[in-house]
């Protein structure tokens, strides 16, 4: 697969004024939301100490924890499966569908499953897969992958939802306000809802000590998809574990507020054994994970609890639309997560970035996203990644700005300088800067210059 | 207020490459500025650039001879002054391209942005030569705030608000803020991005270009000239009258 | 080597140098006196209904709010319904109840959260198949923050447990919570003194 040009996709989207500025603002007054709430808790700056913490403590010792979970959920009477990579965890989804006779899944909102590519795995089988998460519901019946990891359908507006609905339900495709839209969606999913024959989740956390998967969500589809079917499949990332419930709160108390800006969502619930009458599945999933455990700089980006307060608040990302990464996770958290599952066809996603540090500061669990982004730029280098125009630009830069002589013949005649600075910027386009903004006019002489002229008997050099 | 003690401060003076270039009038007020506060400038003449443009691009390698270079140019000062957050922000946070040396460390120990020099260390608050009776909109750059602590930020509800180069500017006779909104959003430039990523680069740009003026300022104030030299570019494209100034040259006493 | 045993080998190579498992502490702040008052703004926020005097006929209560609703199941002693939980051996059937009322065992003030949990619902889908839901609940039993609910045993010992806050609702459409959703379409909490144990 090619390198994903998230700049040219991000450009795209810009050209739609009205759509661009309709999804700058929702995420601009998400992030708002996420201030008010925080405010509200005074103990906010700790609890983001002791949630980054907890991650870290529970990362480095990951395969204890790992055991322990199993060894609770064991006692618990729930199946746990192990899955390598993607294609390992499908096959298990299916294996035990396909053991039940089950063909009519439900199923919540899982980034995991997501990046798995589960449901077209299903459909291929023969298994009909419902989203019962509004957002993924709508992002499905649009053939579209989620823009965002908390609201899938954030990048349309209602108007877009309704014109979704319309050609799915038959839904008026005028009536665009989102009771109506959420009502449509359930009179049309209930019915899928009690037919169905399993039912999937994935989990925010999982907590060893009791050997429970933890859900957030505010439908309550977790409830319905991990209650209604007697077989209940739960896909977990390794690094979903926490150690306690004592742990858990804390996490619970900085997820919802981060997100959407609520104290709490809806359904918080905790599934630790199957119905009596039915059957619980758990499946770790690797998919790379334990490998990034080990990178150095990078591990820390497994503690993420995939609140989406990051991209609210990236400037680059809202101005972008979420689908401009071509990745499941997409923003300031995507950016630093989608090189390790490929690094070629994600090699330009850590430029897509102005640093501007606002994510690590919004992060419940203190990732220093910004300063992976930085690094990330660094790897692209080492591993030869960085289109080769580019490079060029840099190591001519190199030359020049380390050689005082060579830096003042190219900057003191005017026309030049006008040339060289903004070359090594402007690697692929002297137009580029120019193309929305006018470029600065070189002064008519350089503080070089000028320090020769009127300071340099003073001194020295 | 004068420098401490008896003899004056002696400090090394940056004066970043796309200041050389572009805005050498910012190098001129903080080289007056500063020698009105009584300090001793050296600007050694061999300077180039910090290394960033190529750091920011991942291309460490490349930056290693620029840093090296900055690092035997600028090791014997106690004090580094430069009138840019991101370029002192690079020199102390993250100047790794050079290998490690006590002169390494040194350097990225010393190094000041000039806004954190005067309120830091020489704790001036007052400027009586300067007057600017106008309504400006104060742009921080991200640098700045989140790379120099130089103010708080907005995503860290609890901490207690501050300021450093609003605190010097308030100074300044006659001048006035305004609030805008999204007031410490980025404006978009970030190094080698705004040319990478322009439409997205400008686009945040003129964003907060429309913010500031919505708010009726007449100038846009900044310890970072790279930042304005962005929201200039995308200004001037734009057509507006809006007019920027670098700190420096307020607090030295510019009227306009 | 297993696939599972492959992982662990792996996780266990990669684990960065350990770090100390940090103590939580339980943040309390409310006084006693203030703790239904921050629940009864919190239950509000999420669009739940506080009824904080119960209604002499619970009965009558009930089909004047819900006097469309034709089958109310009732999973608790304080009032006979149309149908019980033990009715729907299908989980699924539990769709057409129009009203569940349930106890809870505890509230919680920061959030205006109620726990429920298998043995309050005993079918678990009368707490989301519904179309509304009544929760009886001991004002004594409203603890103060989500650091103080977990110490509930139902979290370590019930097969499944949820701390449910107002109604249905999602913010997927435009960003902001709406009500209802796919789940209950209103939830009512009544303040209702449990029995006392013998």
């Amino acid at each position: 697969m090619s390198t994903v040009d998230q700049a040219a996709n991000a450009a795209r989207f810009i050209e739609d004024r009205p759509h661009e500025q309709y999804f700058d603002t929702l995420m601009w007054s998400l992030r708002e939301a996420r201030d008010r709430s925080a405010r509200e808790v005074p103990e906010w700056e700790e609890l983001r100490d002791l949630a980054s913490a907890i991650k870290e403590h529970t990362l480095s010792n990951l395969a204890e924890y790992l055991e322990q979970f199993e060894a609770s959920a064991k006692r618990n009477g729930v199946t746990v499966h192990w899955a390598h990579d993607a294609h390992e965890h499908n096959h298990i989804v299916a294996d035990i569908l396909n053991r039940h006779g089950a063909k009519q899944l439900i199923k919540s909102k899982s980034m995991l499953t997501e990046e798995c590519e589960m449901r077209p795995y299903l459909e291929n089988r023969g298994v009909t897969v419902t989203e019962t998460d509004l957002g993924e519901r709508i992002q499905q019946l649009d053939d579209e992958p989620p823009a965002h990891i908390v609201g899938p359908a954030w990048q349309k507006s209602p108007h877009d939802v309704a014109r979704v609905f319309a050609k799915a339900y038959g839904s008026d495709p005028n009536n665009d306000d989102p009771v109506y839209l959420a009502h449509e969606m359930r009179e049309h999913t209930r019915a899928l809802i009690v037919k169905a024959d399993a039912g999937m989740t994935g989990a925010n956390f999982a907590v060893a000590e009791t050997g429970a998967i933890v859900t957030a969500t505010n439908e309550g589809n977790a409830d319905l998809s991990g209650n209604v079917p007697k077989l209940r499949i739960c896909s977990v990332g390794i690094e979903k574990i926490i150690p306690t419930n004592r742990d858990l709160a804390v996490f619970i108390r900085l997820l919802p507020r981060s997100s959407i800006g609520i104290p709490i969502t809806q359904y918080t619930s905790h599934f630790r054994a199957p119905r009596e009458d039915g059957e619980m599945h758990v499946i770790f999933v690797d998919n790379g994970r334990s490998d990034r455990l080990g990178m150095e700089k990078f591990w820390p980006s497994l503690k993420c609890i995939r609140c989406g307060a990051c991209m609210n608040t990236c400037p680059v990302y809202r101005r972008s639309g979420g689908l401009s990464y071509g990745s499941t996770y997409m923003g300031p958290i995507g950016i630093i997560m989608m090189p390790t599952f490929d690094i070629r066809r994600f090699s330009e996603l850590p430029f897509s970035s102005t640093l501007s540090g606002s994510c690590s500061n919004v992060c419940p669990v203190k990732i220093d996203i910004h300063e992976q982004i930085y690094a990330w730029r660094g790897v692209m280098d080492e591993k030869h990644q960085i289109k080769l125009a580019k490079k060029s630009a840099m190591i001519a830069a190199g030359e020049v700005l380390s050689h005082p002589e060579l830096y003042r013949i190219a900057t003191f005649a005017t026309e030049t300088a006008l040339k060289l600075l903004p070359r090594f910027a402007i690697y692929n386009d002297l137009n580029a800067w120019g193309k929305h903004r006018e470029t600065p006019a070189p002064a008519k002489q350089t503080f070089h210059e000028w320090f020769k002229e009127n300071r340099q008997k003073g001194q020295k050099e | 207020m004068g420098p401490k003690g008896g003899v004056a401060m002696q400090v090394g003076l940056v004066i970043p490459c796309y200041l050389d270039v572009f805005y050498p009038e910012v190098g001129i007020a903080t080289l007056e500025l500063l020698e009105r506060l009584g300090v001793e400038v050296d600007y050694p003449f061999d300077q180039t650039c910090c290394g960033q443009p190529m750091a920011n691009s991942g291309c460490e390698s490349d930056s290693r001879a620029t840093e090296e270079h900055f690092i035997r140019l600028f090791s014997r000062f106690e004090y580094i002054v430069i009138p840019s957050g991101s370029c002192t922000h690079h020199v102390r946070n993250k100047f790794i391209a050079a290998p490690p040396s006590p002169e390494r460390e040194h350097v990225s120990r010393h190094v000041f942005d000039l806004v954190e020099f005067l309120h830091d260390i020489l704790k001036v608050t007052q400027f009586p030569w300067s007057e600017f009776p106008h309504k400006i909109a104060l742009h921080n750059s991200c640098s700045a705030i989140r790379g120099l602590h130089m103010a708080s930020m907005s995503e860290r509800v609890h901490d207690s608000c501050f300021n450093k180069p609003k605190a010097l500017l308030e100074g300044v006779k006659g001048i006035e803020f305004v609030d805008f909104a999204r007031h410490d959003e980025c404006c978009g430039f970030g190094g080698t991005f705004s040319a990478t990523e322009e439409a997205v680069s400008a686009r945040i740009g003129y964003d907060k270009l429309g913010y500031m003026e919505a708010a009726h300022a007449d100038y846009i104030v900044s310890s970072d000239m790279s930042c304005l030299m962005h929201l200039q570019g995308c200004a001037r494209r734009l057509g507006s009258g809006m007019q920027f100034r670098h700190v420096a040259q307020i607090l030295n006493g510019d009227r306009q | 080597m297993g696939i599972r045993e492959d992982i662990l080998d792996r996780v266990r190579r990669n684990q960065p140098a350990a770090v100390p498992h940090p103590n939580v502490s339980d943040f309390s702040r409310i006084a006693k006196a203030d703790l239904i008052e921050t629940f009864r703004k919190a239950l509000a926020i999420l669009a739940g209904v506080l009824i904080e005097t119960p209604p002499a006929d619970l009965g009558a209560f009930l089909r004047k709010q819900f006097p469309n609703a034709k089958n109310i199941c009732s999973a608790v002693p304080e009032f006979l319904g149309n149908s019980k939980p033990e009715d729907y051996a299908n989980w699924a059937d539990a769709a057409s109840i129009d009203v569940t009322v349930v106890r809870s065992p505890m509230g919680v003030a920061e959030t205006g959260s109620v726990l429920l949990s298998e043995a309050d619902l005993r079918v678990n889908t009368i707490g989301f198949l519904a179309h509304d839901i009544v929760v009886l609940l001991d004002p004594e039993k409203i603890v103060e923050n989500i650091h103080a609910a977990y110490r509930h045993p139902a979290f370590s010992d019930k097969a499944y447990s949820v701390l449910m806050t107002g109604p249905s609702g999602s913010a997927d459409i435009g960003g902001k919570e709406v009500h209802p959703a796919q789940g209950v379409m209103t939830l009512t909490v009544i303040f209702w003194r449990e029995p006392a144990k013998r």
